[in-house]
């Protein structure tokens, strides 16, 4: 039963405490109610999830009813009068609630919800001012489920919301109720822990205080707090949240509804980085490093020598010998001025696309809104095809509306380089080795070419016509082709690929040739606002063209003289962390503008600017869609760190370039928003000829599939020590498939040796099932990877 | 003239006091259980009541996973003895005691800190049990 009336339905008349009013026939009652305000107590009901009706605290008096009812399983029927506050209904629902009260502990005092309690609310409106219960309560055992959820059962009331999100929400089923009558209970069935992606909803949806939040707990009261709206900047979903703050500190994260985006979640990744806000290499003040000792200055001096630092790079070897890698995941603000900041001084140079290797396709496409459609629009999709993407990681706020397409029916496939655990059925799966992806991509490409009669533009057709088809290319092709809705999700693993860009054109092709929807999930929170703003060779802001300059890659690949690190951590943010390493040794002077100094960033900069962090810092953010979030700061910023405009804009006039005489962000943001506005439409008709695609590399032995850890994706959420401690976190080994490790003459749980370019380190080995043969499973970003090579490329592995 | 005959108010402070109530609002203290334990819990509902805003409250988990305070301050510039938070305590925890003798030599010995309330809870903890005995009719 579903608490979403279908649309189109037809109306029927009822009359509620008297008002009448016209609802959809099907509807609950409790669903007018909410519509017209009149309020009504509930625990179990949540809009959306699945009704369970067994709390029993909404019922309602409903005429000609032999019994009071339940609002929220109750349909509506024509000419139904219901009353909500009739002595009937007020006697039943005191009555469920004194029944509520009986088992639960009144522990109010120490227990976290106290002050934005459901139950504590509705007590005083509905319960009895003294218990005439004087038997024994009961009491439940608490389970350890993890480090980021707190169980207190005996609070529980038994509403079942939880267990009913993780089932329909999350798709891990992972708490469920055991036990009848007053034995019964919330518990975990393999006695795990909840390592859900989305497992922090369950805090918010409890309306007691038998789930809160562990890192949390005890450390504020609900009425000691002050909210402050934010957005979250980890993945491109920009999930709206509000900060609790208290005397200036971040002390928890809740969602923020905002239907278009998150709904009413959030993912964990967003709920708890903050607690990385303080870490202990937190950059306080401006460093620089003197005869290899870092001393902390004033601002003046810090953009002094930064400045410096930028300017005799360029005045000595020229504006090309500067290259400026930003992270995915700052403010628009900051890639507006940081663009003009280094075209102002002759350097081309800038890029935030730091996870990517292939960008031979940059001349047919222009990176600007990574959606085609907004982000709501894959709960309609008929048809949807991953494409290198774990989506449950990259986004979990999108594998919740994934998950929710395929639960309405959507068939989905995917051709990815693991068989990765999602909560959603797939219709056609492909999982190949990585260097295979472009063949089984190049067969759907030409199956679609087969059906639709469309001939394959040239430079696809060679290694189209090469790719063997089978059923199931066939069967995909098909339904991109004649489902009205169809939609391809171009996931990260996609785009950190050796042959990224045959993907992408693949992609991009198939989706122009039977009409889906292409949606590409880049890497870092405001890929979007970077592209927008210009921050990539090739692109000024607002898709203009201009000069030419070297891509995150080149700038590595070819070491330049001096480089700008905004908010970088060269040993984890980097797609090839050992070339990083290579590239920034062999360069005079690096300027790091940062909100933390890891031991890679102190290794290889001269200066250390401190950058706020989002939470303290402000600024607009686009989500993958496109849609535009500005963020005010909610935490006091600690320490010197400055907001990341007021640092270049600073470093703009000490160079004395134009364009940096900004007082106030709003100026900024008014100059970069108009020529926003003046930008086109976006060319509809991409010209896929042009890409500049060589052939797809087909190398033998074993290939990396370097995902990037779920969080691990940027400095702060590497140093949420919560997350950390998830299981999702736990990375330290290398996975290898069953005939591969048993040519290698490797056992599970072995130590083996993993070599990529020029780094090695041993591991234990685990042979997964999930994976094809030939892929190699290490995940990147991590501590272990840090001197590795390429996230996605050939690496060794052998027995120690 | 009949005042000179009448039986004087005046008494030699500080060797005669005047009776107090039991109910007297005078120094805080935080009481402790007869184990030794403190029963203040963190719940913070005295320093949400207080009107003054003179409580000041951080709680924690202490080693053994019970809710605990690591800063419980009290500023007396502040405080203006109504009492509530005594009357909103959960616990018994945070009272006021009958003592009223107390100065300060420098402006922050105002902040009654967790150690000075506890040390004065300790001190006068016969007295206060005794006080609460009597009033517990009326509670």
């Amino acid at each position: 039963m579903s608490t979403q009336p279908a649309n189109g339905t037809e109306m029927v008349n009822i009359e509620v405490d008297g008002i009448a009013m016209e609802v959809p026939k099907n509807s609950m009652i409790i669903e007018a109610t909410d519509k017209a305000g009149i309020s009504i107590p509930r625990f179990c009901y949540h809009s959306k999830l699945s009704i369970a009706a067994n709390c029993r605290m909404c019922l309602v008096d409903v005429e000609k009813a032999p019994k009071p009812m339940p609002a929220c399983a109750t349909p509506v029927m024509d000419g139904m009068k219901v009353y909500t506050h009739s002595r009937r209904a007020l006697d039943a629902q005191h009555g469920v609630m004194e029944f509520l009260l009986i088992n639960h502990p009144l522990d109010c005092p120490i227990c976290d919800q106290g002050g934005e309690c459901e139950l504590q609310d509705q007590a005083v409106g509905y319960g009895r001012s003294v218990s005439r219960f004087v038997e024994r309560k009961r009491v439940v055992a608490d389970h350890d489920i993890g480090p980021l959820v707190q169980t207190d059962l005996t609070r529980c009331i038994q509403c079942t919301r939880c267990v009913r999100f993780l089932e329909e929400i999350a798709g891990t089923s992972e708490l469920g109720m055991f036990g009848r009558g007053d034995r019964s209970s919330i518990g975990t069935s393999l006695e795990q822990g909840v390592d859900s992606e989305l497992s922090g909803n369950v805090i918010d949806l409890c309306p007691v205080g038998a789930l809160t939040n562990k890192p949390f707990r005890y450390s504020a009261r609900a009425w000691e707090l002050v909210a402050k709206p934010s957005i979250a900047a980890h993945d491109g979903v920009g999930s709206s949240l509000w900060y609790h703050i208290r005397r200036g500190r971040v002390m928890r994260a809740v969602p923020r509804e905002c239907e278009s985006t998150n709904e009413t979640w959030l993912s964990d990744r967003d709920r708890y980085s903050h607690f990385g806000l303080n870490a202990d290499d937190r950059v306080l003040e401006p460093m620089i490093k003197v005869d290899g000792d870092w001393q902390t200055v004033s601002w003046d001096e810090g953009i002094r020598v930064a400045a410096e630092a930028l300017r005799s790079t360029v005045t000595s070897h020229g504006g090309e010998q500067l290259g400026v890698l930003m992270s995915a995941s700052v403010a628009t603000e900051e890639y507006y001025l940081a663009q003009r900041l280094a075209r102002g001084l002759d350097c081309q140079n800038i890029d935030y696309r730091l996870r990517e290797q292939d960008f031979s396709d940059d001349k047919s496409m222009s990176r600007t809104t990574a959606f085609a459609a907004p982000m709501a629009a894959i709960d309609s999709a008929d048809t949807l095809l991953l494409v290198g993407s774990n989506i449950r990681q990259e986004a979990p706020i999108l594998g919740q509306r994934v998950r929710k397409a395929w639960r309405n029916g959507t068939r989905i496939s995917a051709i990815n380089p693991l068989a990765w655990n999602f909560n959603f059925g797939l219709t056609n799966s492909l999982v190949v080795a990585p260097q295979n992806m472009v063949m089984e991509l190049a067969a759907v490409a030409s199956a679609v070419s087969d059906i639709s009669a469309k001939a394959l533009p040239a430079n696809l057709q060679t290694v189209c016509n090469e790719a063997r088809v089978t059923e199931v290319h066939m069967a995909i092709a098909e339904a991109l082709k004649n489902e009205a809705n169809s939609m391809l999700l171009l996931g990260q693993a996609a785009q950190a690929h050796v042959d990224a860009a045959w993907l992408r054109t693949l992609c991009r092709w198939i989706a122009v040739s039977t009409g889906a929807v292409l949606n590409i999930v880049t890497h870092g929170g405001n890929a979007t606002g970077a592209a927008m703003a210009g921050a990539l060779p090739g692109q000024g802001p607002a898709r203009s063209t201009v000069e030419s300059g070297l891509n995150a890659r080149e700038m590595l690949v070819n070491p330049v003289k001096g480089y700008l690190l905004w908010a970088v951590e060269p040993e984890f943010d980097l797609a090839n962390p050992a070339l990083a390493d290579k590239a920034l040794s062999s360069a005079e002077r690096v300027v790091a503008v940062s909100a933390f100094a890891s031991t890679g960033l102190k290794a290889h900069a001269d200066v250390i600017l401190p950058l706020a962090p989002a939470a303290e810092a402000e600024g607009l953010f686009f989500t993958l869609d496109g849609q535009a979030f500005d963020s005010e700061p909610a935490g006091t910023v600690s320490g010197q760190a400055k907001s990341g405009w007021k640092i270049l804009r600073r470093l703009g006039a000490e160079l004395e370039l134009d364009g940096f005489s900004q007082v106030t962000r709003a100026e900024v943001q008014q100059e970069m928003l108009t020529e926003f506005d003046q930008a086109g439409s976006s060319s509809a008709e991409v010209d896929l000829a042009e890409a500049g695609l060589s052939a797809p590399q087909q190398a033998e032995g074993l290939h990396r599939a370097g995902e990037v850890a779920m969080y691990s994706v940027d400095a702060l959420c590497r140093r949420s020590e919560f997350l950390q401690q998830t299981a999702a976190a736990q990375n330290d080994f290398v996975g290898l498939n069953a005939a591969d490790a048993a040519e290698l003459a490797l056992a599970d749980g072995q130590q083996a040796r993993v070599s990529q370019a020029g780094g090695s380190i041993t591991l234990p080995l685990r042979v997964c099932s999930e994976l094809p043969v030939g892929t190699v499973w290490l995940k990147s970003a991590t501590v272990v990877a840090s001197g590795l090579g390429d996230s996605f490329g050939p690496i060794k592995v052998e027995a120690v | 003239m009949r005042y000179f005959f009448r039986p004087k108010f005046t008494i030699n402070y500080p060797e005669e006091k005047t009776p107090k109530s039991n109910r007297f609002r005078g120094l805080h203290a935080l009481r402790r259980y007869p184990n030794g334990e403190e029963r203040c819990i963190a719940c913070k509902l005295c320093e949400a009541v207080c009107p003054a805003l003179a409580i000041t409250i951080d709680s924690t988990r202490r080693g053994d996973g019970s809710r605990r305070t690591t800063l419980y301050e009290i500023d007396l510039f502040k405080c203006i003895f109504c009492g509530f938070c005594e009357e909103s305590c959960p616990v018994d925890s945070i009272v006021e005691t009958g003592f009223l003798e107390y100065h300060f030599e420098n402006r922050d010995e105002s902040i009654m800190t967790k150690e000075k309330l506890l040390a004065v809870g300790d001190r006068f903890e016969a007295e206060i049990a005794e006080n609460r005995k009597k009033d517990a009719a009326y509670r």
